[in-house]
């Protein structure tokens, strides 16, 4: 039996308006592959869904993918909200097409990793491993 | 048992939702830890009316969960909701998609919904599936409803934990034959043909009673046979109803009591279980007497139950977890 203590837990969210979900589709699976349990809520995903799913779930890392552009809008509202739900040792990672000049400021706002196109699935796997607690 | 689960139990019975996700999280590593809480809390359960929903892959668990979900809220009812989906027997990995279905509650607190991968467990739940709802019902949830990992014939666990069992069908899948023989049919309270706006439902909706019929008892609960579409919400208030008769039964005829008994058996054996199973093989010193075991097995210094024997005896022998 296998009987792994504390399983890693990702949500894998889209937020805002974005119907691009290839992206998000191909990175739950590569790490529901890599062993990792994966929350996948679909597309169109408020900031408050997304922190309430993370509460709700218990997860150690939250994904964002996003390719529509409004990524500078929702991060912030979504990094408050799950600050005001006690929930600021997630480990926050987002994907998707994000700009250069964008990731200083996404940085600070707490967000740890920002992975773009081509990024090869197995580096995020890696990523995740390392750093999740 | 820690501070930190002592302070979780506590904030738990406040109402706090961080708290019993937390605790769930604990629960699902059915660890001494974990069930000293369980311990602590299940005072504190027994109260809520559990629902399961099962039927097979695709058949629209989630879809209708959501909608029983807003029927339940309409009537001023709390809600927890624990949605179980496969794990990979190989990579221990999961895809829990079933809250994709069930989004809209998010500014609701009084709806609290869980995902959990079976990890293992092959009957349609987790192992700790029990725990979540104990979990859930220590919240304060009014009604809790499980949905199992898309069931065939074999995962039939759900009447280890639910008072009410839904089981869904939908037009056009399999044969009558099929539907006689599985053992699943036995164990639904309210039968739903879902996707009723497809081809089918009333030959589906014909096979079913011909089916129940042939086991009809005398006298007992009647199970009623409803069609639905989840997608738009047709025929779930019908659904809710039947649930609400079913469960005035049990409490009326006294039916309960035999439920009740039904279910911590099969809880109780479940502990038992999976106690001995983790001890096998989790624990190390186990692990190597088992080892040892089935080497002397092997190579016939003895014989499978009286290794068996020993084995029982060397773990009986221990207290505590
Ligand atoms: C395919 C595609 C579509 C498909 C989407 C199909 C689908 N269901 O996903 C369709 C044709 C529907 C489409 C539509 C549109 N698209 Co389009 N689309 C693309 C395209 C060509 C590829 C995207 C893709 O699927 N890539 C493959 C996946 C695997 O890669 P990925 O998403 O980047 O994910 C990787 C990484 O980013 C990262 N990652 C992604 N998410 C996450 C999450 C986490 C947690 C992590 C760790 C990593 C991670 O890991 C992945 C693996 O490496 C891009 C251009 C491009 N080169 O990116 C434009 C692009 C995204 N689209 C664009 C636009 C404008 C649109 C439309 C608005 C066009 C229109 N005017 O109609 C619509 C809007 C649709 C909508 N409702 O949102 C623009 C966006 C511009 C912007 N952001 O400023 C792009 C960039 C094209 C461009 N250069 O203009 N599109
Ligand atoms: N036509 C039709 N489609 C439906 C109905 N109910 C659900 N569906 C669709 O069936 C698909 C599966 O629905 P889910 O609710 O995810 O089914 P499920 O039984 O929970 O699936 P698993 O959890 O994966 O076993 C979705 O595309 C739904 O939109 C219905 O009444 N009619
Ligand atoms: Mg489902």
């Amino acid at each position: 039996m296998t009987e792994a203590e504390q399983k890693i837990r990702v949500l894998i969210a889209k937020p805002g308006l974005d119907g691009h979900d290839r992206g998000a589709k191909v990175v739950a699976r590569a790490l529901r592959d890599a062993g990792f349990e994966v929350i996948y809520t679909g597309l169109r995903q408020t900031p408050e869904q997304i922190a309430e799913a993370a509460l709700q779930e218990d997860v150690t890392v939250v994904g964002l993918s996003i390719l529509s552009g409004a990524h500078m809008r929702l991060f912030p509202e979504i990094m408050k909200l799950l600050k005001e739900r006690g929930m600021d040792d997630t480990l926050v990672i987002a994907g998707g097409i994000i700009p250069e000049d964008d990731i200083k400021p996404l940085k600070k706002l707490g967000i740890k990793a920002i992975f773009g196109p081509g990024t090869p699935t197995t580096e995020i796997v890696e990523y995740i491993r390392t750093n999740a607690k | 048992m820690t501070q930190d689960t002592r302070k979780l139990i506590k904030q738990l019975l406040k109402g706090n939702r961080r708290a019993a996700a937390r605790l769930m999280t604990l629960a699902e590593s059915m660890s001494p830890e974990a069930h000293a809480a369980i311990k602590q809390l299940y005072p504190h359960t027994g109260k809520a009316h559990i629902i399961g929903v099962t039927g097979p892959p695709g058949s629209g668990k989630s879809t209708l969960v959501d909608k029983l979900i807003e029927e339940f809220r309409a009537q001023g009812r709390t809600v927890g909701v624990v949605a179980v989906d496969p794990s990979s027997p190989f990579t221990g990995g999961a895809l829990l998609g079933d809250r994709i279905r069930m989004n809209r509650f998010a500014s609701d607190h009084d709806v609290f919904i869980r995902s959990m991968g079976s990890r293992g467990s092959l009957g349609g739940l987790a192992w700790a599936t029990h725990d979540v709802v104990h979990i859930l019902d220590a919240l304060g949830k009014d009604i809790i409803i499980v949905e199992t990992v898309g069931a065939g014939q074999a995962e039939v666990d759900i009447i280890q934990i639910a008072e009410t069992v839904v089981l869904l069908s939908v037009p056009g899948l399999g044969d009558d034959i099929q539907t006689i023989k599985a053992g699943i049919m036995e164990i639904g309270n309210v039968f739903v043909i879902n996707k009723a706006d497809l081809d089918g439902a009333d030959r589906r909706y014909a096979e079913l009673q011909m089916a129940l019929e042939l086991d009809r008892k005398p006298d007992g609960w009647q199970p009623p046979i409803l069609k639905a579409i989840a997608t738009t919400g047709e025929g779930v208030s019908e659904v809710v109803k039947a649930i609400q008769s079913h469960h005035d039964y049990l409490i009326e005829s006294g039916e309960i009591a035999q439920n009740r008994e039904r279910r911590y058996c099969a809880q109780l054996e479940t502990i038992v279980e999976h106690s001995f199973i983790r001890k096998l093989f989790v624990e190390p010193e186990e692990q190597a007497l088992f080892q040892q075991l089935v080497q002397e097995v092997n190579e016939r210094k003895t014989d499978p139950y009286t290794a068996a024997e020993r084995l029982i005896l060397h773990l009986i022998k221990q207290k505590g977890n």
